[in-house]
């Protein structure tokens, strides 16, 4: 059994940025191929796992699917020894001043984001925060040396080693959405030793930061009877507006509005309640910022639910969650892909509205 | 590059790396300097002729020299780091504090970061609101110190106190021909000044007063001076290298100094015009020696010099800096042939020190 903290851990620390998924790919592989009867990976990098249900065939399937790639950044130009980057996936960047970065160039370089002094910025930025333009980053090497290692198109990475806080808390970058990996990695442990009627896909999509590719294409290609994205959502913190925000460590969210289903959604919560797990309402009135904006509309379209978990700093070096909302979220899912029988679908009503 | 000088000069190899390596992951933030005033106590008690610490918490350090009329000679270097100190518990449950900052932290470069609170070292965060909730007016402003939090994490409040200090959690590294830590503001000082304890050229009484509270006025300067009481004094520091690209290529002008020209000798600060004898007694040896060396564009800032000279009737003085990059941020960066260098000229300009200097005219 994989021990959840150390496997995010190592999750966050390796890299996956929009489109080159691959090396966090082969970590979620390890973990997921005992747990499940196959496993593949789909025409854009998707890894789609099954384990198999024990119902009578035609089974349904149920998919669950949670965002492996990451935010970060890519070389620009390159002058002297210096690096200009743009994003992939969206940052602010008055956080990125000062980060650590990896450079994936013809080797693996460490980096340092840097703002110019004021007065070697363009006229109409030496005042207030350096635009992304205009920030550089530095491998501490000479001009030479990155001339031959580093070209544009090369991905760069956050560094920022994972912090262990106290009280089963967790900080670091790429927690969104490494965070929901994990928890389907519990709920594939949690089902280990129980009897499921239904398929179930574990899926780890590819560029949900940029354009949901992963998730289309992979609610195409499984045509699951119902799907799950499961993501992270905004954790109260400090200069957050409570009214958008959720307490961290307090249970996970569940999603409600045009992306979500809302008899899946009323299903989700009567598991929740007979189990005692906390939850709140993230209320969602448009794009969910979900993979299930794509998977709902894959193929002749999908029931979906998005469940998510609570996460301080979003898009920083320091995001912030609790292992506890892993857990209850793992639980919470093993535990409605149990409740699935063979009338679940005959059952399934958009007009049943919040209840 | 390597001096062409014959003589033997301390030289920077493993054991001094790893020394650096555990001075700049220390804490001491000004004021609560006793991470670091340990390491270096360790380090000079076994070499020295006198060791104490004085009310103001500086390491003074007396190696005396042999033979008839050495100069008394101090050398100073900081132990204090720029950070912070937590203010106030704001949110007892979800463990954030307010914060204020000691020194002159870039406080562009805040949000995001990692951080060590407290003698236990307890983790904590700087973190910033979610750049899908920001606002387009709101990335137009910098994010303020007023405006961000420290964040231990729910329920963990009770690990640090107000009072405590904060630092960042940057570790050393080597990359390549550089050295990438916190702290390099001041910590290549008081490594450079603790091999010259332990190296000490005999023809001089060498006074180190590895000092505090530098990045909140010189104030542990002040006091080493008056006690040392000193013929003349050399500050030991680390100095901005601004030598970055401009925006559209143009030539930058105003780099301070530039990493890899070697060590760089002050002639003035906002502080501090350097004694022109020991300019010219540094810039002498180094040229006779081969080592290269610049001079820091004149200009702003200041060292512990900048109160040593104006001590007692007046203390000749000047300063050297290994140049680094991003100082006062999370990471600064500098190269080990400029701190080799430095530690080489310093060494060899002191071997070379006579009274003499002092009875030439400025």
């Amino acid at each position: 059994m994989t021990d959840l903290q150390p496997f995010l851990k190592s999750l966050i620390s390796a890299s996956g940025l929009s489109g080159y998924e691959t090396p966090v790919r082969q970590l979620i592989e390890d973990a997921w191929r005992p747990l499940t009867d196959e496993v593949h990976v789909s025409r854009v990098g998707s890894l789609h796992a099954l384990k198999r249900g024990v119902g009578a065939q035609p089974r349904p399937a149920l998919l669950l699917a949670a965002h492996m790639d990451a935010i970060g950044l890519m070389v620009t130009t390159v002058v002297d020894e210096f690096l200009h980057v743009t994003e992939i996936g969206g940052l602010d960047p008055r956080v990125l001043p000062g980060q650590i970065v990896t450079i994936h160039g013809r080797r693996d370089l460490p980096g340092i984001i840097v703002q110019p002094p004021s007065h070697l910025l363009p006229p109409d930025n030496r005042s207030g925060p350096a635009a992304l333009q205009n920030l550089l980053v530095d491998a501490g090497l000479t001009a030479v040396e990155i001339k031959r290692l580093v070209r544009p198109g090369d991905l760069v990475s956050f560094a920022q080693p994972p912090i262990e806080i106290a009280g089963e808390v967790l900080a670091g970058h790429s927690l969104d959405n490494r965070t929901s990996v994990a928890a389907i990695t519990y709920c594939l442990q949690e089902l280990q030793a129980r009897l499921v009627q239904w398929d179930l896909w574990a899926v780890a999509t590819t560029q949900e930061e940029e354009t949901f590719a992963g998730a289309y294409t992979s609610g195409f290609q499984i045509r699951p009877a119902l799907a799950v994205a499961i993501d992270v959502t905004f954790a109260s913190s400090p200069g957050s507006p409570s009214h958008k925000t959720f307490p961290m460590g307090k249970g996970p969210t569940l999603g409600w509005g045009p992306n979500v289903h809302s008899g899946l959604h009323n299903a989700f919560k009567k598991v929740a309640d007979r189990l005692e797990i906390p939850y709140a309402l993230d209320l969602m009135p448009r794009h969910s910022g979900t993979d299930a904006y794509a998977l709902q509309v894959a193929a002749e379209g999908i029931p979906t639910m998005v469940l998510s978990i609570p996460l301080r700093y979003m898009h920083t070096a320091v995001e912030m969650i609790s292992m506890k909302d892993v857990a209850r979220a793992g639980r919470l899912l093993a535990e409605f892909a149990a409740s699935l029988d063979d009338q679940f679908m005959d059952n399934l009503s958009w007009d049943a509205g919040l209840i | 590059m390597t001096p062409k000088s014959t003589m033997q000069v301390p030289r920077i190899s493993a054991a001094q790396l790893k020394l650096l390596e555990r001075l700049t992951n220390a804490c001491a933030v000004s004021g609560d300097e006793g991470e670091v005033r340990k390491i270096v106590l360790d380090e000079v008690r076994p070499v020295a002729d006198e060791v104490k610490v004085d009310h103001l918490g500086n390491v003074m350090v007396i190696k005396n020299g042999q033979g008839k009329a050495r100069l008394r000679v101090m050398l100073a270097a900081h132990m204090d780091e720029i950070g912070f100190m937590l203010i106030q518990n704001e949110d007892k449950e979800e463990g954030i504090f307010r914060f204020d900052v000691v020194g002159g932290v870039s406080t562009s470069h805040l949000a995001g970061q990692s951080l060590l609170i407290g003698k236990d070292h307890v983790p904590g965060v700087i973190g910033a609101k979610p750049v899908h909730m920001t606002t387009n007016e709101e990335f137009k402003n910098a994010l303020t110190v007023e405006s961000l939090r420290i964040d231990v994490g729910p329920g963990n409040s009770n690990l640090v106190k107000i009072g405590d200090r904060a630092t960042f959690a940057t570790r050393f590294s080597r990359v390549g021909p550089s050295l990438r830590a916190k702290a390099l503001d001041d910590r290549l000082g008081v490594c450079t000044l603790i091999e010259l304890v332990k190296q000490a050229p005999p023809n001089i009484d060498l006074l180190a007063a590895f000092t505090v509270q530098e990045e909140v006025g010189l104030r542990g300067a002040k006091v080493a001076a008056y006690t040392l009481e000193p013929d003349l004094a050399i500050a030991l520091d680390s100095t901005p290298a601004n030598d970055l690209p401009a925006w559209d290529a143009s030539e930058n002008t105003r780099y301070n100094t530039r990493v890899g020209y070697g060590p760089a000798i002050y002639t003035a600060d906002a502080a501090t015009l350097s004694d022109p004898r020991l300019i010219r007694h540094l810039a002498e040896t180094a040229e006779g020696a081969g080592i290269p060396y610049q001079y820091r564009q004149p200009g702003g800032g200041g060292t512990d010099a900048g109160a040593i000279h104006k001590q007692r009737a007046g203390i000749p003085s000047v300063s050297v800096s290994v140049p680094g990059r991003y100082l006062h941020t999370p990471v600064s960066l500098a190269r080990l042939s400029d701190w080799k260098n430095t530690l080489a000229l310093v060494y060899l300009a002191l071997q070379r020190l006579s009274p003499d200097i002092l009875q030439a005219e400025r």
